[in-house]
């Protein structure tokens, strides 16, 4: 009954008034006695999500039409200011794409990429998190640990590459250090933040129901900066693959920043293309993996 | 055993030769000044007094949070020292722990204390149920109305059985409906668990409603100006806020606080102020003077 009015336009950006109108109104008062019929759910579930559907669909338009500009400036080989002759057109790069998912090489990059982020990124938290936590409680750990890491936290992670590739012994090494170092002062600093932004009142009341320190710091303390260290976790994940990255392009040997670095040296202009979109979606997967684990770890945030 | 421990009433805060000093950049900073209250075990007792004039910090230091610069409290003979479960508290804020549902909440006390977790479910689902709040734990705190939320702090205060409950302001942010309702159910838990309860307020029909007794503060530095009994019978009853009893113990109330706020404001004792003033007797009681 209500179907063809649903079924219309689902990306439409402004249904048509008539869908809110008396005709299917009945059917979603209902009582629960008799079970709602199909239509009347799907329609529920389209007005319930109607604002969602319409970001997805204008989301969609608008990468195909990032898609469609980035193709007629490559194919008419536009110079205006900028030079598009020798980027490559998205065909090209799709081509490429689908000749490295089957190319060992190429996933090996991707999974060293990967395996680095993992160590490093993991080190930095299991690192960092603690000691934010334990210089947020204790005077004189704060004092003695921060000056040092106000001094170190300026430093960009990239130049610490020479330094680095000094003190490891590995290549492997030293591009997980530069990450671990690009990550660490990010939930560091967030979780120190979130530390400094604890209501006292909570303490006090988790004091009074008979809480000792121990159990004020791990009731109260950490769920309460648990909020700031996922934001520490999510900056620190951006900025370990920005270190990475130009890591792997200055000193590796594999990864996806040398893969694309190396394609330029071998003036393989869509693997270019292709390395970048790689980094970007490893990037995003891998803040996505952060924000899903948050919401399973704070369920409280969830709304 | 049983869950909720009902026992011969104890709970005797003393308060004696109180005074307390914040210190600040200008120097110490008096807060609360010469003061001496009690609350006898089983009593429903409040201060009430102009807003800034150290009832926070009165009860803060009778939870144990705040050391007095002089003088002593003591809660059945004993020195309070810090914080600790025997004085329950419940924060004009709800301070509910957002992270935990509301069973989880009110479970905290008696984890602390080291209950097995089936056995402090089943407390906590007991105390809800005597609130009113079953069907809400497991709710996370923000999800509730904040009547909800008081009703969770304060069945949460009393789970591990304190002595003493302390109330700072608990009702001010509620509407006035909820808040009859809330005194309503404050007043049913206290006469069940014949606790004492040191209650903080700027309400005066609420500290004449629930109390057994009132305590009435000068400005900063507070002291206390006048204690008032009240006679008035229980169970009590919302209509008995128009009886003529209620209304004369209320004026005379008024009249005090408002000498004060006057004072807090900075001046202009004149004629206002002027017409409470023979009723200053400390520790006399005000219904014998009207
Ligand atoms: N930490 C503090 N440092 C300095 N002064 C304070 C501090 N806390 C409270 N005061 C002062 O002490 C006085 C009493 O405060 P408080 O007990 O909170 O009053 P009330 O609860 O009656 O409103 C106020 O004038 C306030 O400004
Ligand atoms: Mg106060």
């Amino acid at each position: 009954m209500s179907s063809p009015a649903l079924v219309r336009h689902p990306e439409d950006g402004m249904p048509a008034p008539a869908i809110a109108e008396p005709g299917p109104a009945p059917a979603v008062i209902t009582p629960p006695t008799t079970p709602p019929s199909f239509g009347a759910h799907a329609l529920r579930w389209y007005r319930l999500n109607r604002a969602g559907l319409r970001a997805i669909a204008i989301g969609v338009i608008s990468l195909l039409a990032f898609l469609l500009v980035w193709h007629l400036l490559t194919t008419f080989r536009v110079v205006f200011f900028v030079r598009f002759t020798n980027v490559p057109s998205p065909l090209a790069v799709y081509a490429s794409f689908t000749k490295a998912i089957h190319d060992p090489k190429f996933l090996l990059h991707v999974l060293l990429s990967c395996r680095r982020i993992f160590f490093g990124f993991s080190l930095a938290a299991i690192v960092a998190v603690p000691l934010g936590l334990i210089m947020g409680r204790f005077k004189l750990i704060h004092e003695i640990i921060f000056p040092v890491a106000e001094v170190l936290r300026p430093i960009p992670a990239i130049a610490w590459v020479p330094m680095a590739i000094m003190l490891w012994p590995t290549n492997e090494q030293s591009i997980v250090y530069i990450t671990f170092l690009g990550s660490f002062f990010p939930i560091l600093v967030n979780t120190l933040h979130g530390m400094s932004l604890v209501d006292p009142v909570l303490v006090r009341a988790a004091q009074c129901l008979g809480a000792r320190e121990r159990s004020i710091f791990r009731e109260v303390y950490f769920p309460a900066s648990l909020p700031h260290i996922f934001t520490g976790l999510t900056v620190g994940m951006g900025v370990a693959w920005v270190s990475l990255i130009a890591a792997e392009m200055i000193s590796g040997q594999y990864g996806i920043g040398y893969f694309t670095w190396e394609a330029y040296s071998l003036v393989q202009y869509a693997d270019i293309a292709l390395g970048m979109i790689a980094i970007g979606v490893l990037g995003l997967g891998s803040s996505m993996l952060i924000r899903g684990a948050g919401q399973l770890v704070m369920p409280w945030r969830t709304r | 055993m049983s869950e909720i421990v009902v026992r011969a009433p104890q709970g005797h805060i003393e308060v004696k030769n109180f005074s307390l000093s914040y210190d600040s950049i200008e120097g110490p900073v008096e807060a609360v000044t010469e003061t001496q209250i009690h609350v006898k075990p089983g009593e429903f007792v409040s201060i009430v007094g102009p807003s800034g004039c150290g009832k926070s910090t009165l009860l803060n230091a009778v939870a144990g949070f705040l050391k007095p610069t002089t003088g002593i409290v003591t809660v059945d003979g004993e020195k309070v020292n810090g914080p600790s479960a025997e004085r329950g508290m419940v924060f004009q804020q709800y301070s509910l722990f957002p992270w935990k549902t509301v069973r989880e909440n009110v479970e905290f006390g008696l984890k602390m204390r080291g209950m097995p977790r089936s056995q402090r479910e089943r407390a906590a689902r007991t105390l809800l149920g005597l609130a009113g709040l079953e069907a809400f734990e497991k709710h996370y705190p923000e999800k509730l109305s904040g009547g909800m939320k008081q009703r969770v702090g304060i069945v949460r205060a009393l789970a591990t059985g304190p002595k003493v409950l302390l109330l700072d302001e608990p009702f001010g942010a509620l509407d006035a409906q909820t808040r009859v309702i809330m005194q309503q159910i404050l007043t049913n838990m206290w006469q069940r668990l014949k606790i004492s309860v040191l209650f903080v307020t700027h309400d005066i029909d609420e500290a004449i409603f629930l109390s057994d007794r009132v305590y009435c503060m000068t400005a900063r530095p507070g002291s206390i100006k006048a204690e008032i009994p009240i006679p008035l019978e229980r169970p009590r009853q919302q209509s008995m806020m128009m009886s003529s009893e209620f209304l004369a113990l209320r004026r005379g109330l008024m009249s005090l606080i408002r000498e004060e706020s006057l004072k807090a404001m900075g001046g202009e004792i004149t004629d206002l102020g002027m017409q409470g003033l023979n009723i200053e007797l400390h520790g006399a009681s005000l219904a014998d003077v009207i």
